[in-house]
């Protein structure tokens, strides 16, 4: 099976100071699946997702986006890729002098023509989705940080992107709501067919929505596997992380 | 490669050249980056769609909540004029150009310059710290990434706002200063009032005014463009500008180079158009 490859990252590098973040990432995503980037805190796994969005020039290499290279474009070109995209930052980037239902309205406000009425039923369907029905009213200072998280997510699908980037989208809340995040996402991604890139901690959970893992371990990726491969794999560094991360039980399971 | 072989003192003197090569590196890189930035902001008022809402909203935060301060200061400025300008004019017994001393001074230097420098207190810094703050909590970022332009969303109804208001708060400071001045001459200390409003009338040209409105209009478009600038770039500011700390010092420097700029485009200002 030919997977169409939309994002294609190749041998990018990052310093900040004299510390090299990244050392040369190589990394392709698939149109329509979901990869999982995973690895220890303070790695650059954020990095990798703000080279992609074109916040941060990589200091070599390249990374091409729908075929066009993303250092190299114009801004209008860019903005244009862009609109393609929902991220959802980690640690939510919501507008603090807005609301909630200000903050999920925005990007319809800005990007299309709606009317204030048909706005009003999107914004009120998303955050209900989330199930943070009652908050619309609030600021994000007054919401705990597993519902900015929601605030969010509900923001960054609101316009249904075609590519969506999810910085820790469960770092913070309980189990029960990481589950109906996890719940919301595939059943979202099955109707809609977007891709997604996530970082994300919650190992071995986030294995059950990924297509592709890939391991970042001092600023290379350590292959990009399916959740089995991934697990089973004989790469010494990516047999530690699972260990270490999972236990020594699921590596020798083969169900997830 | 060299410095081995090089005595040790001379490495101290390299340094300072060094340091003096990175410090004009950095500020030339900075007049880049506010170049672009204005360039930026134009283009993004230009360029459609237009929205007014925002526009009005930071028109009655720059503008309409200044008008107490600059009530006040406009009023007291008025009436320290009128105080000194009677006094030294008495001492020529030339108490009848007080009108015209007053109006003169404030419609072509003091009322566009003190509203300016009261704006740049109020709203400039305040303009500064909420933009330092968005860029500082990814929220710019986040912008960009909705495909939403920054510079259209958050600058261009600023600089619009602020192109409205100068003039007006300007044409305000000078009214009440002008009534300031005629309060403390012709009520308190007795110059006459048909003079007062008379030579006023006489020397007080259209060119006058036209001078006070190009450099309210100027200063509005400086205090903006500086402030706003300053917070947008807080994150390449020299110390990393991170967190409060580095919007705060952001903010000040804003504040500073404002206020500055305003008294130095003034002195060129008033030499084009006389």
């Amino acid at each position: 099976m030919k997977e169409n490859i939309v994002i294609q990252l190749y041998d990018v590098r990052k310093s900040y100071g004299s510390q090299e973040v990244l050392k040369g990432i190589n990394l392709s995503i698939a149109e329509g699946k979901t990869t999982v980037i995973v690895g220890g805190s303070g790695q650059g796994k954020s990095q990798i997702i703000k080279h992609i969005l074109g916040l941060v020039k990589p200091d070599s290499g390249k990374v091409v986006v729908y075929g066009r290279e993303i250092t190299r474009v114009s801004k209008r070109e860019l903005r244009e890729i862009r609109t393609r995209f929902g991220v959802l930052f980690q640690n939510a980037a919501l507008f603090d002098s807005m609301t909630v239902y200000d903050n999920v309205a925005l990007p319809l406000r800005e990007r299309t023509k709606k009317s204030e009425d048909e706005i009003n039923r999107i914004v009120n369907e998303k955050l209900a989705l989330m199930d943070i029905e009652g908050s619309n009213d609030k600021y994000p200072a007054q919401l705990s940080g597993g519902m900015r998280k929601r605030v969010g997510l509900a923001r960054a699908l609101v316009l249904d992107p075609k590519i969506i980037f999810f910085d820790e989208p469960t770092t913070g809340l309980d189990v029960a709501k990481s589950n109906e995040i996890y719940r919301v996402f595939s059943r979202t991604q099955a109707k809609l067919g977007y891709t997604a890139v996530i970082v994300s901690h919650d190992v071995p959970k986030i294995f059950k929505l990924a297509d592709y893992v890939a391991l970042l371990h001092n600023g290379v990726i350590q292959g990009c596997l399916t959740p089995e491969e991934f697990q089973l794999s004989d790469d010494p560094v990516i047999k530690e992380f699972v260990v270490t991360t999972m236990g020594p039980l699921y590596s020798s399971e083969m169900e997830v | 490669m060299g410095k081995t072989e090089i005595p040790d003192g001379e490495t101290e003197m390299l340094k300072y050249f060094e340091k003096i090569g990175a410090n004009a590196l950095y500020y030339i890189n900075e007049a880049g980056r506010m170049g672009i930035f204005f360039f930026y902001s134009v283009m993004s008022i230009v360029k459609p769609p237009y929205k007014l809402f925002p526009v009005i909203k930071q028109t009655y935060i720059i503008g309409t909540l200044s008008i107490f301060v600059i009530l006040f200061t406009g009023a007291f400025t008025g009436m320290v004029l009128g105080l000194q300008g009677y006094h030294t004019l008495r001492k020529f017994g030339a108490e009848g150009l007080l009108g015209s001393a007053v109006a003169l001074s404030l419609i072509r230097e003091l009322g566009p310059v003190l509203a300016a420098l009261m704006v740049t207190g109020r709203a400039g810094s305040a303009m500064c710290a909420e933009i330092g703050v968005m860029r500082n909590s990814e929220q710019i970022d986040a912008l960009e990434c909705m495909a939403i332009d920054p510079h259209k969303y958050i600058i261009a109804p600023k600089f619009i706002a602020g192109i409205i208001s100068l003039p007006l708060l300007t044409a305000i400071f000078d009214v009440v200063g002008i009534f300031g001045g005629y309060l403390v001459g012709v009520g308190l200390l007795e110059a006459n009032e048909g003079m007062y409003f008379s030579s006023m009338y006489k020397d007080v040209e259209f060119n006058d005014v036209y001078m006070g409105f190009v450099k309210s209009l100027c200063f509005g478009v400086l205090i903006i463009w500086i402030c706003s600038a300053k917070g947008f770039y807080v994150h390449l500011s020299r110390d990393g500008g991170f967190g409060a700390e580095g919007v705060s010092r952001v903010t000040t420097d804003a504040v500073v180079l404002s206020s500055v700029s305003i008294l130095v485009f003034d002195y060129f200002l008033t030499s084009v158009l006389l």
